[in-house]
């Protein structure tokens, strides 16, 4: 497994965050993971749900200092 | 529950290009074959080296403005790049307007569309209009 991608996508609002993340998927390779940081917590909750919609994986999401960290792996 | 969405621009209103741009882009990163036709006020925001402001309706357009939201113009350039979205221009509203199909973003159908195809395309799906 490669080393965590981080996707910074602060101080946008939603759908921001989350097609921060998918253009950063794209580019991932199958089992990667990908940590997005996130301010806006619209985004905490649809990141979540687009996950599991498409099916990848939610492998953790926290709120750190007002910052959410959602972190997946990319299943496929 | 179908698969496909039609989505309708013709506001050239804030808020509505920026919940039509929501709606296609995450639906179109969705799974969803998304078809949207921009007519009416919508399409002179897509010119190239259009640097026109949408007007706002109302209290939430005008703090969109004021934060760090992503522009509508974005947000429908990753419907067409990161989903499964296609955009077309409305040839009346080409014709109208007088601007070439050639003269609009480069992530849009060069190919003008009309009513006809658009009502074909879309008989099968869930349409939207904003």
């Amino acid at each position: 497994m490669s080393d965590r991608i981080v996707v910074d996508a602060k101080n946008t609002y939603c759908p921001g965050p989350l097609m921060e993340l998918i253009a950063g998927m794209k580019q991932a390779a199958v089992g990667d993971e990908l940590e997005v940081l996130a301010t806006d917590k619209g985004s905490a909750n649809d990141i979540p749900e687009w996950i599991k919609k498409v099916g990848h994986q939610v492998l953790d999401s926290f709120d750190e200092n007002g910052v959410w960290h959602v972190i997946v792996r990319k299943e496929k | 529950m179908s698969n496909k969405m039609s989505v309708l621009v013709s506001s050239g209103d804030r808020e509505q290009l920026q919940m039509a741009a929501m709606i296609s882009s995450v639906a179109a990163v969705s799974g969803n074959e998304v078809n949207i036709f921009l007519s009416m006020n919508s399409l002179r925001y897509f010119q190239q080296g259009d640097t026109n402001v949408a007007p706002s309706e109302g209290e939430v357009g005008a703090l969109l403005q004021n934060k760090s939201v992503p522009d509508f113009r974005e947000l429908f350039r990753s419907a067409v790049e990161l989903g499964d979205a296609q955009i077309y221009p409305c040839s009346m509203a080409l014709d109208i307007l007088n601007i070439p199909a050639s003269g609009l973003l480069d992530y849009i159908t060069p190919e003008p569309l009309g009513l006809t195809r658009f009502l074909d395309m879309s008989s099968d799906s869930q349409v939207l209009s904003f």
